[in-house]
């Protein structure tokens, strides 16, 4: 049996206030419902008024998921009845989301096919404590953004990559924090499985298995591993899975279930009357494309090609806390002229990290004088590198310029850095 | 000497200019007048005489301190009835539902924000208000409490709210005027939602002048309403003379269940002829389309307006919704679930969209549009208990105009058997000044709306 898995991202929007009231939207640590009016406290006669920044920022997003930007968005009202829904319905996108149809490439060139970025409201919180239900409706009214993913997911590894790079690309639009303790971003995954046959035959399961609230990757990959196991069991003792609700229970490193769906749950979606449909103009839409920072993918691409730095040195500068360090790594590599060594001590030397750049670029060339290696040693590491590239050898006698640019790369590789490239040069054209 | 409670709001506000009366003269006729009606006419909820006083005595120093003070504050000092689903903070507001007895709200509506000047006292229909001309009829509803209010003055003008004609049915059966403004043109920010497309607040009150004068004080643009529109209300003007009154022969082919109505609007159309404005025929649906559209609209967002009070936090349990309440709420659930919504929810809205260009259409030939407001007299108490939708068949002539957003007013135009006729003035989008122009050159050459309710003449 074959994996089948889609996501469901929610990401709270960074945005000051919150998604269709005046209230701030920075919660963190505030005392319960001190972060509260009678827009998110759902009181009769309220209305909501939507946030702009929101929106911008949720297209934003799209923008860089290489979304469809729709030209007519609405909200719709989806209801449901729980406490932490004041309204009993949630202000959410159904039939014009803000993003269409788009897609992201992962490292290894798959494509992970997007079906919409939409924007809504999150919900309060409820905490149950001695047999009573407390609620904060801090939380309730916070834009979230919601990305939704095609059931296109044949392995777990890169339903992972995806979300690391959403959370990388959130941070770097400035959307969202994405910090998952912190709830600002949780999954959910749809897992089922499907037999060679209908992979070929492009059927998608008759049933899905939607595991809800996931606040880490390890905890995701951990669920889908679990439900791959639990469901071929199944099968393989003649049953179907259930279409239910599960949730991830760490103390029991599994999945529980939570509420079987014997049909799907009918929302009653209808276009909010409180607020007026939304319009995008072309010119809008370009302007914000425009707007938009370098992302990771092309920042890793200028940092092979600019700095000569090897695709995995690159790769911890477009990911996760690297990217922060993007500003602190051009400036002392242009200090002191040597940017593989200036991210070897920033991607080795987590203590430093915080120094000055003054301080940094002192570090990278001590570090490389202390470690330069003798003439001799060079000569045994180029002489390696000949042996082991003779078709680059032979391009470059061949008058290929560029090919010395690769042995020289190759030695740089080799010493970790610990070589003055100059050296390399003229030993690579005296040996060859 | 007319009483002071039986003054208008421009009556009021000059005599308080002029230092004629007080404030606090004029609430207090009021509150008299309340304490020898409202054991009959039941229009009042809640009676704030302490506030009201309170805020009388202090505008009454501003006024002194300054005679024009008026410009900055249109309303200071005029005695108010509010219906009691605007949201008024610190004081209880319930709609008149027994789901929100005990429900204090922490914040204030914009529209009794902005009427903070006046004096409020606080009006609904929890129990049966009685019509001022027959106590033994409705005064209409659902703004019922707030139109017998002003019609039997113990009040000088009140706010009410119309969602498919809760201003223009009492209005037309207490014989009053009763504005709907477009629809966006009063902030619904801390009104009740009923169905939130189609909800406006309105004033209630004895002329077309007043009407005006208080929706310049609440009309506007709102942060918190997205619904909400920019736009001066204009100026009124003293003539119809070359205005061209529409007369769409739909609106006069119902099923009139008293035909003396029909004949009372086309006498009332010959006064404006007279006044020199001219009639042409437009072509509008028929009433009765309306009626199908609304309610499916209207139910629908009901369900989903009523959904926030699921027992859990407004103090009662969802057993306290009333028997209509619940019938709206499942017919609109039905409405919207998967499966029927294009059947009932989306061809309701193409519909709406007939009625809104055939609007369009028909005020490319004509200015305004005027057909009766309801084609019956008041009904006895008890009746509009016996049919689910005798609602919206009495209110038909009022839907569409809810249905297109656009300014409506009814005011009276004759008399059936005793009973005020009430006439619309359908207006187009911003065109509030327009029908309330031409309300006021009615009003200032007939006395219909200067009549005292026959049902409180006898009353001590």
């Amino acid at each position: 049996m074959k994996l089948v898995l889609g996501l469901e991202i929610h990401i709270q929007v960074n945005a000051k206030h919150k998604m269709f009231c005046g209230c701030l939207a920075d919660i963190w640590q505030a005392e319960p419902n001190s972060h509260t009016c009678p827009t998110c406290l759902g009181l009769p006669g309220a209305l909501p008024v939507p946030n702009f920044e929101a929106v911008q920022k949720a297209h934003k997003l799209g923008m860089v998921l290489n979304c469809v930007i729709n030209t007519n968005s609405h909200f719709d009202r989806k209801h449901y009845f729980y406490p932490d829904l004041p309204k009993g319905y949630q202000i959410s996108q159904y039939k014009e989301p803000l993003c269409g149809r788009g897609c992201l490439e992962l490292n290894s060139g798959y494509c992970v096919d997007i079906e919409r970025v939409h924007l809504e409201e999150d919900t309060a919180k409820s905490f149950h404590a001695d047999g009573k239900t407390l609620i904060d409706f801090n939380k309730s009214g916070i834009a979230l953004i919601e990305i939704v993913t095609a059931p296109c997911f044949g392995q777990v590894t890169d339903a992972v990559e995806f979300c690391k790079k959403v959370q990388d690309i959130a941070r770097v639009c400035d959307v969202s924090d994405a910090d998952m303790e912190k709830g600002n971003m949780r999954l959910e995954a749809n897992i089922s499985l499907r037999t060679a046959e209908m992979e070929q035959a492009g059927i998608l399961p008759t049933y899905k298995v939607e595991v809800k609230n996931i606040n880490s990757f390890r905890f995701m990959e951990k669920a889908v591993l679990f439900e791959l196991n639990r469901q071929t069991e199944l099968f393989d003792s003649g049953q179907t899975p259930k279409q239910e609700n599960r949730g991830w229970d760490e103390k029991k490193q599994g999945t529980v279930s939570q509420r079987t769906k014997e049909e799907a749950h009918d929302y009653r979606y209808f276009p909010d009357p409180d607020i007026p449909p939304l319009h995008f103009s072309s010119e809008y839409i370009a302007k914000l494309k425009q707007s938009l920072p370098e992302l990771p993918h092309q920042l890793k691409t200028r940092l092979v090609k600019d700095y000569g730095l090897k695709p995995a040195s690159a790769e911890f500068f477009v990911s996760g806390l690297g990217i922060e360090l993007v500003p602190k790594f051009e400036r002392v590599a242009m200090l002191t002229n040597d940017p593989v060594g200036t991210a070897n001590v920033l991607i080795n030397k987590a203590g430093l990290r915080t120094s000055s750049s003054e301080d940094l670029a002192k570090e990278v060339v001590q570090k490389r004088s202390s470690h330069t290696l003798t003439v001799s040693e060079l000569t045994e590491v180029v002489s390696k590198v000949i042996v082991a590239n003779p078709e680059v050898v032979a391009n470059y006698k061949g008058g290929k310029e560029s090919a010395l640019q690769f042995l020289v790369g190759q030695c740089m590789r080799e010493t970790q850095g610990k070589a003055d490239p100059r050296t390399i040069i003229d030993l690579l054209k005296q040996t060859v | 000497m007319t009483k002071l409670n039986e003054l208008t709001v421009k009556e009021s506000i000059e005599g308080l200019k002029a230092q004629a009366f007080t404030s606090v003269e004029l609430v207090q006729a009021c509150l008299a007048e309340i304490a020898r009606l409202d054991g009959y006419i039941k229009a009042y909820i809640k009676v704030l005489a302490e506030e009201a006083l309170a805020a009388a005595q202090a505008a009454d120093e501003q006024i002194r301190a300054d005679p024009e003070i008026f410009n900055q504050k249109p309303l200071l000092g005029i005695p108010y009835a509010c219906k009691d689903n605007y949201s008024t903070k610190g004081i209880e507001t319930t709609a008149a539902a027994n789901i929100l007895r005990g429900y204090i709200p922490p914040y204030e509506s914009t529209v009794t924000e902005k009427l903070k000047h006046g004096v409020s006292t606080d009006a609904s229909d929890f129990f049966v208000t009685r019509n001022p001309w027959d106590l033994s009829k409705v005064p209409g509803g659902s703004s019922g409490g707030s139109a017998a209010a002003v019609a039997s003055h113990m009040c000088t003008f009140a706010m009410g709210s119309d969602t498919g004609g809760s201003i223009r049915c009492p209005a037309s059966w207490c014989g009053i005027t009763g504005l709907k403004p477009m629809y966006g043109r009063v902030s619904r920010y801390g009104l009740i939602s009923m169905a939130s497309s189609t909800d406006c607040p309105g004033p209630l009150t004895k002329t077309a002048w007043d009407a005006h004068y208080v929706l310049q004080v609440i009309a506007g643009k709102d942060s918190k309403d997205a619904t909400s529109s920019n736009g001066d209300v204009k100026a009124l003007t003293n003539s119809v003379a070359g205005l061209r009154i529409g007369v769409p022969k739909s609106y006069f082919a119902v099923d009139f269940e008293t035909p003396a109505i029909k004949q009372t609007i086309l006498d009332a159309l010959k006064t404006f002829e007279k006044a020199g404005a001219t009639l042409v025929n437009v072509d509008l649906l028929p009433p009765k389309y309306a009626v199908a559209v609304y309610t499916v609209i209207q139910r629908s967002e009901v369900s989903s307006n009523l959904a926030r009070f699921d027992g859990i936090r407004f103090g009662q349990s969802r057993n306290a919704f009333g028997y209509e309440a619940r019938r709206r709420m499942m017919l609109g659930a039905y409405t919207l679930s998967a499966g029927y919504y294009d059947e009932y929810y989306t061809k309701a809205q193409k519909v709406r969209t007939l009625i809104v260009e055939g609007f369009k259409k028909a005020f490319s030939a004509a200015d305004i549009i005027v057909g009766p407001t309801m084609p019956n007299l008041p009904v006895p108490i008890g009746m509009l208990d016996s049919s689910p939708i005798f609602g919206e068949l009495t209110d038909m002539m009022q839907l569409p105009g809810s249905m297109a957003g656009l300014p409506v007013v009814s005011i009276p135009c004759g008399f059936v058997s005793g009973f005020p006729i009430g006439m619309q003035l359908i207006g187009p989008h911003f065109g509030e000044a327009g029908i309330l122009s031409a309300a006021k050159v009615f009003q200032d050459t007939t006395n219909f709306h200067l009549q005292m309710p026959s049902g409180i003449k006898e009353l001590t």
